[in-house]
C-alpha cells in the first residue's frame, strides 16, 4: 500500500535549485514528476505529516509554514490542509505519490487561513478529481477574503495575484460527516466560532489521531481570528475527545496531549484576564495595547507579530460583555 | 514601478503583514497623494488649508496597526469650545481606502472640546488626515502615515453570523469624572462595505453600514457624525460633551437600510444605556 519516499528534498532546497536555474518555475504549473516531495513523518500507521516552519510566508519558504499532510486508506487518500501556496501543494501531492499509488479522493481544509488552503489548486487537475471538503462556513469566509488573501500572498511571493486561486470546498460539513477511505473512516466535525468561524477537526478512527488544525497551536503563538471566548469553550470540549495523538496546525507533530492544549489555554485565559482588567479600569483599546506586557507572550514564537493583535481582537470582543 | 518593486521586496520580510495592493510610502509627499487631491477638490475647492498646530488639531493613529480591521484613531482639539471660537466640523480622510472620506464630524459649543476616538478599517499603507474647520471658516489639517493593510487581517467580520444576530445592540456610557464629560457610544453593526465580491454568487453584496450618528445632551446636539464603512465593524465613538449635571444624553443611529437605533442615559450616574 505504501512505500517509502526516495530522497525527499526540503522545499527550501527545491527553491534554491529552481532559483539557480534562473527560473520562477516553482510558481508556474509543473509536471507532477518534476516536483520534489515534501518531507513527511509517519506519525501513526498511514498518517503522514509535514511540519511547517515558524515564519511568516516569504518567497523563500513559499508559505510552507503550517502542518499539513495526508491519511492513506485502502481505496484512496485524504489530504488534510494543502499548504500556503500552489508550490507547497504540488510538493505535498508529490509526497503522496512517493508513499502510495492510490488517488487523492478528498482535500480537507481545517479552516480558511492562507497557509492551509492555497495548496488546494495543486489538486484541481488530479484525475479523478478529489472532493474539496470544509466547514459549511468556509465558502463564505474564503469569498469575503479572496482578494486580500491573493494580494497578500502575491506580495509575499513576488508574483501576480492573478496566478493564485483559492479553491473553495464542494463538500460541506455541517453535521458531523464520516468519510470512508476504504477500511478506514475519518470523522469530520465543525465547531462553533473559535480560532475562526470555520474550524474543522478530522478524527482518524483507526489510529485515534485527532487532526486539530489551528484549534491547537504549539510553539507558534496562537492568533485569534474568531472568538477568544468561543475558543476557550471549544478547547474544553476538545480536551474530552478520545485522542491517542493530536496534530496541531503549527508546532510539533503529536505533541504531549492534553498538556499542549493546556499551555494554549493558559495563554488565551491570560489575554482574557488582561483585557477584562483593562476594561474594568476604563482603558481604551489603544491604551490597552500599549500597556501590554511582552512577557505574557515571550514563550511563543512570533509573539511580536501577534500578541498585540490578539489583545486588539480580544478587546473588541470582550468590551461587549 | 520602482516603488512597487521595493514593496514586493519588503513583502518578502513582512509577508502576510505586508498585505494587499502596494499602497503609499511614508516618504511620499502627502500633499501629492492623488486620492487626497480629489477629496480636497471635492470638499474644499481652492480654500487654503493650514498645517494644524497641536492646539487646533492633532490626529492620533498607530504608525503600524495591529489589526487592519480595527485601527484605533483619535482626533483632538485643545480649543475650549465657545460661541466665540470653536471647531465646527472635522473630516477624517483615509487616502488609500476605497471610500477615502471615512467620516464628517460636526461639533457645537456644547461639545466642550472637539475630541473624538473611533476605529477604522485601513485597506493599505496610507496617509490619514483630519481637517478641522473653525467657526471663522479657517481650515487646519493634521496628517499621519499608517502602515496597515488587508492581507492576513482582511477587513472582514470575524463572525458574520454573530454580527447579524446582535445587530442594533447599543452601549452608551458616560464617565462621571471631570468636565467636559467623556462618553462612549458603541453600536453592534457589521458595517459591511459591500466591496468584496461573493466568489460563489459572483455578486457584490449590498453595503450595509451606519451612516449617521447624532448625540444630544438635553436635546441639544453635541456630536453629529456622517460616517461610512471605513468605520470598523461594531462602530465605537468616544467623545466629549459639556454637562451641568442631570439631564439625559441620547444617541440616535441610522444605517443605510434606514433602520434607527436609539439609546438614552441619564447624566450624573454611570452605567449603560438601554
Amino acid at each position: 500500500m505504501t512505500r517509502s519516499g526516495a530522497g525527499s528534498l526540503s522545499l527550501r532546497a527545491l527553491f534554491a535549485v529552481l532559483c539557480t536555474a534562473g527560473s520562477l518555475a516553482a510558481l508556474s504549473p509543473a509536471r507532477g514528476s518534476d516536483v520534489a516531495p515534501l518531507e513527511v513523518t509517519e506519525s501513526a500507521a498511514g498518517v503522514f505529516v509535514h511540519a511547517g516552519v515558524h515564519e511568516e510566508t516569504t518567497s523563500d519558504n513559499l508559505g510552507d509554514i503550517a502542518n499539513i499532510g495526508f491519511i492513506v486508506g485502502e481505496k484512496c487518500v485524504a489530504v488534510i490542509d494543502s499548504g500556503g501556496s500552489p508550490a507547497v501543494g504540488r510538493a505535498l501531492a508529490a509526497a503522496v505519490r512517493s508513499r502510495t499509488s492510490l488517488p487523492v479522493c478528498y482535500v480537507i481544509n481545517t479552516h480558511m487561513h492562507p497557509d492551509h488552503v492555497f495548496g488546494n489548486a495543486a489538486f484541481l487537475d488530479a484525475a479523478p478529481r478529489p472532493r474539496f471538503v470544509g466547514s459549511v462556513q468556509l465558502p463564505q469566509a474564503l469569498a469575503a477574503r479572496d482578494e486580500h488573501y491573493r494580494a497578500a500572498l502575491a506580495a509575499a511571493l513576488g508574483t501576480s495575484s492573478d496566478s493564485l486561486r483559492l479553491v473553495p470546498p464542494d463538500l460541506l460539513v455541517d453535521a458531523p460527516l464520516r468519510l470512508d477511505l476504504g477500511g478506514r473512516v475519518l470523522s469530520l466535525q465543525r465547531w462553533p466560532t473559535a480560532h475562526t468561524d470555520n474550524d474543522l477537526t478530522v478524527f482518524d478512527e483507526t489510529t485515534g489521531t485527532l487532526w486539530l488544525g489551528d484549534l491547537l497551536f504549539d510553539q507558534r503563538i496562537p492568533s485569534i481570528d474568531g472568538s477568544i471566548k468561543g475558543w476557550l469553550e471549544v478547547s474544553a470540549r476538545l480536551r474530552e475527545l478520545p485522542a491517542r495523538q493530536v496534530i496541531p496546525g503549527h508546532g510539533r507533530i503529536a505533541p504531549p496531549w492534553p498538556a499542549t492544549l493546556d499551555t494554549q489555554t493558559r495563554y488565551l485565559e491570560q489575554v482574557v484576564a488582561r483585557v477584562r482588567d483593562a476594561l474594568a479600569r476604563g482603558l481604551t483599546l489603544q491604551q490597552t495595547v500599549e500597556a501590554s506586557d511582552a512577557a505574557d507572550a515571550s514563550a511563543w514564537r512570533l509573539a511580536e507579530g501577534y500578541h498585540r493583535r490578539n489583545l486588539t481582537a480580544a478587546y473588541a470582543e470582550l468590551e461587549w460583555e | 514601478m520602482a516603488r512597487q518593486l521595493v514593496l514586493i521586496a519588503l513583502g518578502v520580510f513582512l509577508a502576510c503583514r505586508a498585505g494587499s495592493a502596494p499602497g503609499a510610502d511614508p516618504a511620499d509627499d502627502p500633499d501629492a497623494s492623488p486620492q487626497w487631491q480629489q477629496v480636497r477638490a471635492a470638499l474644499f475647492g481652492s480654500r487654503p488649508i493650514a498645517v494644524a498646530t497641536p492646539d487646533v488639531l492633532t490626529l492620533e493613529a498607530p504608525y503600524r496597526a495591529e489589526d487592519a480591521a480595527i485601527v484605533p484613531i483619535a482626533l483632538r482639539s485643545r480649543i475650549e469650545q465657545s460661541q466665540a471660537r470653536y471647531v465646527r466640523t472635522a473630516w477624517l480622510v483615509i487616502d488609500g481606502n476605497p471610500s477615502p472620506l471615512a467620516g464628517t464630524f460636526h461639533f457645537t459649543p456644547e461639545s466642550g472640546r472637539a475630541d473624538l476616538e473611533t476605529r477604522v478599517r485601513v485597506e493599505q499603507y496610507t496617509f490619514m488626515r483630519a481637517i478641522a474647520e473653525l467657526d471663522d471658516g479657517s481650515l487646519h489639517m493634521a496628517t499621519r502615515f499608517v502602515k496597515a493593510s488587508g492581507g492576513c487581517s482582511a477587513p472582514a467580520a470575524k463572525d458574520p453570523a454573530a454580527a447579524a444576530a446582535n445587530l442594533g445592540r447599543m452601549k452608551l456610557k458616560v464617565d462621571d469624572t471631570g468636565e467636559p464629560r467623556r462618553a462612549q457610544l458603541m453600536v453592534s453593526h457589521p458595517n459591511t462595505s459591500g466591496l468584496a465580491m461573493d466568489q460563489i454568487t459572483r455578486l457584490y453584496p449590498t453595503a450595509r453600514f451606519v451612516r449617521q450618528v447624532t448625540v444630544r445632551y438635553r436635546d441639544k446636539p453635541v456630536l453629529i457624525a456622517d460616517v461610512d464603512f471605513s468605520i470598523s465593524e461594531n462602530p465605537s465613538f468616544r467623545f466629549l460633551f459639556r454637562s451641568d449635571d442631570g439631564g439625559d444624553l441620547a444617541a440616535e443611529v441610522v444605517d443605510t437600510d434606514g433602520r434607527t437605533f436609539e439609546s438614552r442615559i441619564p447624566v450624573g450616574s454611570t452605567g449603560e444605556g438601554a
